[in-house]
């Protein structure tokens, strides 16, 4: 369709503009809005109706006027141009380069709003990924094709995490195309800086692609970004057959841009001044995580959030909780008494891990042992607060020994180094060191075999 | 579709809500065809001459100008031989022959028939020419699966009559099978049949569920049973384990059809199913699992409109083989994703919201989705008897019961199985809080058991829910002056409680012989526990120590009792004897005859 022009605004309102007398105008169409100084912003449509369109501004709306602003409808919605030379790349958070670097020369250009997988032609996630840490690996393993968000809290260390886990990670006994996408969505300078000094020093940066909304960027152009990057990890992935593990920091600037748009259009709000549909919008972006039966290629999402007041019931956490596979949550008491990675292992999961581990893919006796490991820590924790509460003469001897087992779990099998990459059979073994401190009879979860065999 | 007197034309379009004007006699929740690519969409609102339609697919893309085509029919389901074994999304679009066609992505604008066109059945008539027929009565069978043979029936509608002509052999669905009726009143009855999604299909009377619907779960059908053509809901907080229980009921259960409903919940449990359901045995028939099983999968990032068609489309096809007389046992998992569904199309309504956002007619659509769950005396000259019960989770933001959806649900359920995180993080699965619980089902399908499990089962159960009550008093005593202050025999009583939490209440999905318990099994275990138990407590008055009775080695063999398979069910007997007899060992000498005096 052919690019119309139009100087019709009739309302300016937040991100929101309103123009009249359009036509041929189409739902979900991208525009690009001309401000009097000259400049040209993007932005879409989000409603049309017989001579009105409403239109939201990725670059907000600063300096528009109402009589000589500009705005050019496209005739197609939002695009990104792809190619194997986007990687080693950094782009804005429409996907336009910001590092001095050639224009990318397009192999394809895809609506970066993307089509669902048929359920059909997914595959089911089971190729355990080691991390290389314990808490991860032996607890809540991650597999290839899930998405498994990291929940944290202002001042924790889940940046640390994200990099150590996209460092290390591997999968047993494979060497095949590995790609990081990483989206960035207004976080600070500093926040991101971090990731690309992180990329760089591992020499990863050639298999890196960035996109990068700041804190200073647009607020509204982040609704974009992670659509941006997830059709950037699409190609890599079922285009040229990579596994691709895609970061998402930090989901909670998005969904509250999704709410500056919501409000300025008077919607009806969900919970906290979320709109309706946050439940829906987040699954689009969620749901392109995954396996596809016969293609090479995966896609692995770690999106981070940070908890407003580390409220797990908070509606961004809590929805995100249930559309992805798990959930890692960053534990605040674990960070004060030094202990990184702060895991807050019981209430953290890992929904796929049946499927990852066992014979032939870990180990036989690591379904077991976790959750022999999860039910001792539990009733450890459950004993060491009675003890607060009464003193440490009110247990039995037993829970006595789960009190004790339970700070030295902390210590040793959840803490490690920055820098430190366990195998996955040096963190089996170290659980079952531990589980050594507790009495045979009271090992439930393992069978009497494999306390034999590995019990050493 | 380009013929232009059934055309309007669209006026307005904000996100899956699309307003058209013109379009001649549309009615409420007439399909309609939108755009140029013809997407399907129903119309829910109607002012002057604008439709309000909800359309099934992405409408980015459409504008004011686009046609919209109206079909002059219902969102329907097409019913016949095939459904078994599909998967369709939530208008019932095939979803493995889209993939053939489409590949890996769902594009739009695509139509495809639920049902093969193609496929040759054997139909095996069972009435003649000449045989008085009505509604409802058989015609003839096909062997649908190795399992199903799907009863071809006089559709709901057509008038009674005499068989004029009836066929046999290999027929394909659109074929003609039999003419019904004279003259004017002659009916072609084909093998496929259409019925719309959003009415229930006809019944002669409907009665209270009496027989337990066993699922394999001990924590559901020995203390919060549901019974054929009951209602049950499973409400809880992400991670505290909802899915996984829908997915062992729809594994285990003794029903005859399952239907599951994935509707707005995640992609990869959809494939989960998809791949296990061919490779697990039924337990019942020794046939896959899938051999009984229909999938609607509508994942939660398929258009938002399908997924509040999806439970209908699931429910119109469980009736459909209810009407045959078997028992369906359908799972909607997440309703909560449909609530949200009706919020969305609401909101763009611009309808005045109820609580939280949610359309003041919540309540109402929520309690006739689980009303259409029944057990029914079907349709037909010949007494037939069918059910659907129906099973629902539902996902309360933040675990918060008190929220709109999961108040509405409870008020129309019978059976409520509460989730609790907390006993998740403990790894204690199925996570179902054994104290917050109920069946008001329990009276009639504890009557059953008499029958086929044994008169002592109830008592049983009684005895355990009175342990595990006591235990959650005792447990405020501890948290309060610690352990010291509990007597011998309330200590005993902890323990009791503890056992049947851990080796009876406690349940491993992922293990081959774990995840199902036969209902004989179930009972057999749970009597293990509590002879256990109330010998434990005999010899503790007859003088034993309560640190010997603790530290009785038959409490380990207790704890792998559960790993008994079921062709090894003596072994419970063996158990049984050896418990008397530790407990007897323990009483000290000079105290036994006393005992035995009693």
């Amino acid at each position: 369709m052919a690019i119309r022009d139009y100087m019709t605004v009739r309302d300016i309102v937040g991100p929101l503009l309103l123009v009249r007398q359009v036509e041929g105008a189409k739902y979900g169409e991208l525009v690009e809005v001309e401000f009097p100084d000259g400049t040209v912003g993007f932005g879409n449509v989000l409603e049309v109706s017989e001579d009105r369109v409403l239109i939201q501004s990725f670059e907000g709306t600063r300096g528009l006027d109402i009589g000589s602003t500009r705005v050019r409808f496209r005739g197609r919605g939002l695009e990104l141009a792809v190619s194997r030379d986007m990687l080693g790349r950094v782009f804005d958070g429409l996907g336009r380069p910001i590092d001095d670097g050639p224009e990318i020369i397009p192999d394809e250009r895809l609506d970066v709003n993307g089509n669902p997988i048929n359920p059909y032609a997914r595959d089911y996630p089971s190729d355990f990924i080691q991390t290389g840490i314990s808490a991860i690996d032996g607890l809540n393993p991650l597999v290839r094709g899930q998405k498994l968000p990291i929940f944290s809290g202002a001042g924790l260390p889940h940046s640390e995490l994200a990099a150590q886990i996209a460092r290390q990670s591997s999968v047993l006994g494979r060497e095949e195309e590995f790609a990081v996408v990483f989206a960035a969505m207004g976080i600070t300078f500093e926040d991101a800086d971090f990731f690309v000094q992180e990329f760089r020093s591992a020499a990863s940066i050639e298999r890196s692609v960035l996109f990068m909304n700041l804190a200073d960027d647009p607020a509204v152009e982040r609704i974009s970004t992670p659509r941006v990057a997830l059709t950037a990890a699409e190609y890599l992935a079922f285009e040229l057959g990579m596994h691709v593990l895609v970061i998402l920091t930090d989901m909670t600037y998005y969904c509250e841009a999704l709410r500056e748009v919501s409000a300025a259009r008077k919607e009806v709000p969900g919970r906290r001044g979320y709109p309706g549909y946050l439940y829906t919008d987040l699954a689009t972006l969620y749901e392109r995580a995954g396996r596809i039966i016969g293609e090479k290629g995966s896609i692995t999402q770690i999106p981070i959030l940070s908890m407003p007041e580390d409220d797990k019931t908070h509606p961004i956490p809590d929805l995100t909780g249930y559309i992805t596979e798990g959930q890692i949550i960053l534990s605040r008491d674990l960070h004060r008494k030094g202990v990184y990675p702060p895991i807050d292992v019981l209430p953290s999961l890992s929904r796929l891990k049946e499927k990852g581990i066992g014979e032939g893919r870990t180990r036989e006796d690591h379904s077991n042992l976790s959750n022999q490991l999860f039910s001792a820590y539990a009733r450890g924790k459950e004993a060491k607060e009675l003890a607060v509460i009464l003193g440490e003469a009110a247990l039995t001897e037993e829970d006595k020994l789960f009190a004790a087992f339970s700070g030295e779990f902390e210590d040793r099998f959840i803490r490690q180094g920055e820098q430190e990459n366990r195998t996955i059979e040096d963190t089996l073994a170290l659980g079952w060191e531990l589980l050594k401190m507790l009495p045979r009879g009271a090992l439930k979860r393992v069978r009497q075999e494999q306390i034999q065999k590995y019990m050493k | 579709m380009a013929d232009d007197d059934l055309a309007g034309e669209i006026v307005r379009v904000a996100g899956p809500l699309v307003v058209a004007r013109g379009l001649p006699a549309p009615k409420m929740y007439d399909l309609v065809r939108v755009g140029a690519q013809g997407l399907m969409g129903e119309v829910i609102e109607l002012r002057a001459e604008d439709a309000s339609i909800q359309v099934y697919e992405e409408t980015g893309g459409l504008g004011p100008g686009d046609p919209v085509y109206t079909t002059g029919g219902a969102l329907s389901v097409e019913l016949g031989p095939g459904l078994l074994e599909s998967i369709y999304d939530g208008v019932q679009r095939p979803l493995n022959l889209l993939r053939e066609m489409e590949g890996n992505f769902i594009t739009r604008g695509t139509d495809m028939p639920a049902l093969s066109r193609e496929r040759d059945w054997e139909f095996v008539p069972v009435v003649k020419e000449g045989d008085e027929v009505q509604p409802g009565d058989l015609l003839g069978t096909i062997q649908e699966t190795p399992v199903i043979e799907h009863r071809v029936l006089l559709p709901p509608g057509v008038k009674p009559g005499r068989v004029q002509s009836i066929r046999s052999g290999a027929l394909k669905i659109t074929d003609v099978v039999a003419v019904v009726g004279d003259g004017e009143a002659a009916t072609e009855v084909t093998l496929l049949q259409r019925w719309p999604v959003r009415r229930a299909r006809p019944f002669k009377h409907k009665y209270a569920p009496t027989d337990p619907l066993t699922t394999g779960q001990r924590v559901i059908d020995t203390f919060f049973p549901v019974a054929k053509g009951g209602t049950a809901c499973i409400p809880g907080p992400f991670g505290s384990g909802k899915t996984v229980v829908q997915h062992q009921i729809a594994k285990w259960a003794d029903a005859d059809v399952i239907l599951f409903v994935g509707c707005g919940e995640r992609g990869n449990e959809m494939t989960e199913v998809l791949l296990e359901f061919p490779q697990l045995t039924d337990p019942y028939s020794g046939h896959p699992l899938m051999k009984r099983t229909v999938l609607i999968a509508n994942t939660s990032n398929m258009p938002v409109a399908a997924r509040e068609a999806s439970v209908y489309t699931g429910l119109t096809i469980a009736e459909y083989y209810r009407d045959m007389g078997y028992n369906v046992a359908l799972q909607a998992d997440s309703t909560s994703r449909w609530a949200e569904a009706l919020r969305e199309i609401g909101a763009r309504l611009e309808e005045m919201p109820g609580e939280e956002g949610y359309p003041a007619y919540l309540g109402s659509r929520l309690a006739s989705f689980y009303e259409r769950a029944g057990l029914v005396s079907c349709l037909g000259s010949k007494e037939c008897s069918g059910s659907v019960t129906v099973v629902g989770s539902v996902s309360p933001p933040g675990g918060d019961l008190s929220e709109p959806v999961t108040q509405a649900t409870l008020r129309v359920v019978k059976v409520f199985w509460g989730l609790e995180d907390r006993l998740a993080f403990m790894r204690h699965f199925p996570a179902i809080n054994w104290l917050v619980s109920y069946s008001m089902y329990l009276a009639q399908v504890s009557k059953k058991w008499d029958e086929i499990i044994d008169p002592s089962f109830k008592e049983l159960r009684t005895e355990a829910m009175t342990l595990l009550q006591r235990e959650a008093e005792l447990e405020e005593i501890v948290r309060l002056i610690g352990v010291e202050a509990l007597s011998a025999g309330e200590r005993l009583t902890m323990e009791g409680a503890r056992s049947i939490r851990e080796d009876f209440l406690h349940q491993n999905a992922f293990d081959e012989i774990d995840t199902y318990s036969s209902l004989k099994k179930q009972f057999l275990l749970l009597r293990c526990v509590i002879t256990f138990h109330r010998e434990a407590e005999k010899a503790l008055e007859a003088g034993a120590e309560i640190d010997d009775v603790l530290a009785s080695p038959l409490r380990e063999r207790l704890a792998d009792a559960k790993f008994i398979p079921e062709d090894r069910l003596e072994d419970f007997d063996k158990l049984d004897q050896a418990a008397v007899k530790a407990m007897e060992d323990l009483v000290p000498r000079e105290e036994r005859g006393a005992v035995s005096n009693l």
